[in-house]
């Protein structure tokens, strides 16, 4: 094996990204779904930063968008939380199967 | 095999099998724990990639911050010491199959694209370059950011006031139940 390349990086970084989604679908508790989001959020930014190492390595550019991703997935995580401290008042509980109120 | 990757594996070891209990434990304050394994590993992952900004930036952002939010969130409303509640639903069969078929989608393209590989060496003070980036070229995307933030932070508070829940039956100050006094001596 010839050391370690581009192609580990993103292996990795699917492997953890496809964990997130499997959480995502299967957890019921609200915190839990964000959090497995959160794994995903670093899935791609293992991703943007391996790029930016290995294919345009004079520019940082990958590195810039990953900071954006960082601060954009903070928002989110915020907003997120405040969501569900709002559903665990009206309904005394935050499993994501019984908040169906958005439903039609 | 070299220090390097005995680095790699073992950072890869500690996120994937920390991921998986993130999304598999029944207690969630343990998922938040694990969770905060895994951001530790994707920091020493980023060292490896010479991207040493981005792995202070994400201890003091994730670690530091996201993970809090998430610990006092569950403080805030989950029964955490719960294991008897089911923490899966139904979906668990269907979402097994569907991330297993994303990731041999995404494994097998990954393993049979030809990446344009630079072998250029990163610029010195990658820092410095990182901040000169952002003053210039994505000055905009900065500044949208920034307001993002600012949006973010003003609906968080907005969302989750109490009064607004409660409807009119609360007047807005109401004082907080005394604790009982405690005896002297």
């Amino acid at each position: 094996m010839a050391g370690i390349g581009l192609t580990h990086y993103l292996t990795l970084s699917a492997v953890v990204f496809c964990i997130g989604v499997f959480g995502m679908l299967t957890r019921r508790n609200a915190i839990g779904v964000l959090m497995s989001i959160e794994l995903m959020f670093n899935a791609v930014n293992i991703t943007l930063v391996a790029f930016a190492r290995y294919v345009t390595p004079a520019t940082v550019t990958g590195q810039v968008v990953a900071i954006f991703t960082i601060a954009v997935a903070a928002a989110e995580a915020t907003v997120a939380l405040a969501i569900v401290l709002l559903i665990y008042q009206h309904y005394r509980g935050i499993d994501v199967d019984r908040v169906n109120f958005m439903k039609w | 095999m070299d220090t390097f990757s005995l680095a790699f594996y073992a950072l890869a070891f500690l996120i994937i099998a920390a991921a998986i209990f993130v999304v598999t434990s029944k207690n969630i304050f343990h998922s938040a724990i694990y969770l905060i394994l895994a951001l530790f590993g994707v920091a020493g992952i980023y060292v490896l990639l010479q991207a040493p900004f981005l792995a202070a930036a994400q201890v003091l952002i994730y670690v530091g911050a996201v993970s809090m939010l998430m610990i006092f969130a569950i403080m805030l409303t989950a029964r955490i010491a719960d294991d008897s509640i089911r923490h899966t639903n139904e979906q668990v069969g269907t979402g097994l199959l569907v991330s297993l078929g994303l990731l041999a989608v995404i494994v097998y393209s990954l393993w049979q694209t030809p990446f344009p590989i630079s072998a250029a060496p990163m610029p010195e003070g990658a820092g410095g370059t990182i901040g000169r980036l952002l003053l210039t070229q994505f000055v905009l995307p900065f500044e949208i950011v920034s307001v993002l933030l600012l949006g973010a932070l003003i609906g968080a508070v907005v969302i989750a006031q109490k009064d607004k829940v409660r409807g009119v039956s609360e007047p807005p100050n109401t004082p907080l139940p005394k604790p009982a006094e405690k005896v002297a001596g």
